[in-house]
């Protein structure tokens, strides 16, 4: 493709995409885009870019704990935002944990999204009974907040699985924890948009052509509802990785050789009496940094897709 | 309007069994009662025994049954952990949260209607962006996150407020009250802060759509044109329809108070009802998390079904469509 060639194809994207052309146009979308693509970066690298492996016992040595950032008179060149209290490097513990953090909230709502587009997709096609008990489980678990609905979860898995491999299976646990807990959004959405498409003259042919009603509802309704999931999707990311933050902060979350953003909070905050206040600050930062990128991202979709705010 | 109140208390009947079978079974199938119950050296034949007596060997529906006989009674049995009747341990800890939450509340409300009227009635103003910049902090920081700043600034750097426990409180019969005391309401102020924040930008930003969306209505142009005084269109002819919401809100937020009380308590060692859920999770302490789970349920219920009451009679126009419709 020519030089000229990839600016006509260029201007013909940017003209035609109405998300794009907004998007090019919203200093906030953009910034917080680039956030997230650095963030998206900097974790996938997280085995190359830190100086440390965190889960690596060996890579770190008792005596560095708490060596304050580099720009603090005790501060050391090899820990440029300081050490914890294993003397495992900051930068080192924040990159694999918000990678392990991303990860789960990711899988969550991959989770939540297969869950609830299923349920909501089925109890929207074939209505009747089915579509009530799946309406009245929903209402039921919408009155509890998500952060409940986690909590217990967890707590039940905790029940079933034996100690040693439920540190094992701590990053299922969460998965299921914080997708359960999410998926009513989905199925909700989900329903509400195949009420829409389910009388449309495309799935009708579909019908009659005796198509089973898997295949109408998978094959052919599915792709014309996700639109509006993508928003959610993206809203509802911030609030998996927010909920996983809160558990492994409370302590019921990933254990603590293994740490996320919220369980390096939770180390954090046993050493801001003792003036040791980085190892708490950074993983903060990062972990708000993160949210915010992902709710503006989340905001800016939902506004440019919804017609009316326009 | 009678049918439409016997249908909601049908639904509240509803949640309340399905709560109560989830919190059943969870009593009943997650690990063994028994084993949790007695020592390793209790023998085969006295297990049984002791499982006989208990009727864990009945049909599943009749321990339903007991199950749900002794919660109404309020019988709740024993904490693994602790031994104690989980009844006492409610009892105990119940005033703690119930004192943070309501504080919390009145900050919401009592900052966060004035806040969002301001904005909606003078959104160029200065003191409006830095309102809403509050709020979008309020509603983008983790609620612990907010506690921990808290702590840094108030206890750790500043030494003003205590960060941890409740402080001296005062014996009200079994309720223990922070009401009473200095020490007991400088240690309210900072987890009364953390739980209050978010759910003061949730009432702001809900109060100031609700207050534009009225000032755009047919009606108060009319006001308008009838040159009344501002202070009369704003305080007399607005407010009253806008704060027809603010009885939604209070539910909407009670269910979000409970959940992050849990939180709060955690980060500031209060010891109300949030951190011994919490404790008996990290313990695995089943029949306590089933209590906590059928109580929360049944306040969530109670309050959604006073707030969706207080609606129909508020709100005329329910009254007509739930007759008509029914």
């Amino acid at each position: 493709m020519t030089v000229h060639n990839l600016q006509n194809w260029w201007r013909r994207v940017s003209l035609e995409s109405e998300v794009l052309y907004l998007f090019l146009r919203s200093p906030a979308a953009l910034i917080a885009a680039a956030f997230v693509v650095v963030i998206g970066i900097a974790v996938v690298l997280a085995p190359f870019l830190a100086p440390n492996n965190p889960y690596d016992l060996s890579s770190f040595d008792l005596l560095d704990s708490l060596i304050p950032p580099v720009w603090i008179a005790e501060g050391e060149a090899r820990f440029l935002l300081g050490t914890d209290d294993q003397g495992r490097d900051l930068i080192s513990s924040i990159l694999y944990g918000a990678r392990l953090s991303i990860m789960i909230g990711a899988v969550s709502i991959l989770f939540a999204v297969v869950l609830g587009v299923g349920l909501g997709l089925a109890a929207g096609y074939l209505g009747g009974r089915f579509d009530m008990i799946v309406m009245r489980i929903a209402d039921v678990q919408l009155s509890l907040p998500a952060i409940l609905t986690a909590l217990l979860i967890d707590g039940i898995a905790r029940g079933i699985l034996p100690g040693d491999a439920h540190d094992r299976l701590m990053f299922f646990v969460l998965v299921v924890a914080i997708g359960l807990s999410l998926w009513v959004n989905f199925a909700r959405m989900a329903r509400a948009s195949t009420f829409v498409e389910r009388n449309k003259e495309y799935v009708q042919a579909a019908e009659i052509m005796g198509l089973s009603p898997w295949r109408v509802m998978f094959v052919h309704i599915l792709p014309n509802i996700l639109g509006p999931l993508m928003v959610i999707m993206t809203v509802d990311l911030a609030v998996a990785i927010l909920l996983e933050a809160t558990l492994s902060f409370l302590g019921v979350g990933v254990p603590a050789d293994q740490p996320s953003l919220g369980t390096l909070i939770r180390i954090g905050t046993s050493y801001m009496f003792s003036g040791e206040w980085w190892v708490v600050l950074f993983p903060s930062a990062a972990l708000i940094l993160l949210i915010i990128s992902v709710n503006v991202l989340g905001d800016f979709l939902r506004d440019a897709l919804n017609p009316r705010l326009r | 309007m009678i049918p439409l109140i016997l249908n909601r208390l049908a639904q509240s009947v509803f949640v309340m069994l399905a709560v109560a079978i989830i919190a059943f079974s969870l009593f009943r199938f997650v690990g063994d009662p028994i084993a949790q119950m007695v020592g390793q050296e209790t023998s085969i034949e006295d297990q049984e025994r002791l499982r006989e007596e208990l009727g864990l060997n009945d049909a599943v529906p009749v321990q339903f049954a007991r199950f749900v006989k002794n919660m109404v009674t309020g019988h709740f049995g024993f904490s693994y952990r602790t031994r104690q009747p989980i009844g006492e341990l409610i009892k105990s800890r119940l005033p703690a949260t119930i004192e943070l939450a309501f504080v919390s509340l009145v900050i919401s409300l009592l900052v966060g209607i004035p806040a969002g009227i301001y904005t909606a009635i003078h959104p160029d103003r200065k003191t409006s962006s830095a309102l809403l910049l509050v709020t979008l902090i309020g509603v983008s920081l983790p609620t612990f996150v907010i506690g921990i700043s808290l702590i840094y600034l108030f206890g750790a750097q500043l030494a003003w407020l205590p960060t941890f426990g409740r402080g001296d409180t005062v014996q009200l019969g079994w309720w223990k009250s922070n009401f009473f005391t200095l020490d007991g309401w400088r240690s309210l102020i900072l987890p009364a802060l953390t739980l209050g924040l978010y759910q003061l930008t949730l009432t702001m930003r809900l109060v100031r759509s609700e207050m534009q969306e009225v000032l755009r209505s047919d009606y108060l142009n009319f006001a308008i044109a009838r040159g009344l005084s501002w202070r009369s269109i704003y305080y007399r002819h607005a407010l009253k329809n806008t704060l027809v919401p603010v009885v939604t809100i209070i539910g909407l937020q009670f269910g979000g108070i409970i959940a992050f009380a849990i939180v709060t308590e955690s980060v500031f060692q209060w010891p109300g009802l949030g951190l011994l859920f919490l404790e008996s999770i990290q313990f695995v302490d089943i029949p306590v998390m089933s209590v906590y789970l059928i109580l929360i349920a049944l306040l969530f219920v109670i309050v959604n079904l006073i707030v969706d009451l207080l609606y129909i009679v508020i709100d005329p126009r329910i009254r007509v469509a739930g007759t008509t419709g029914s």
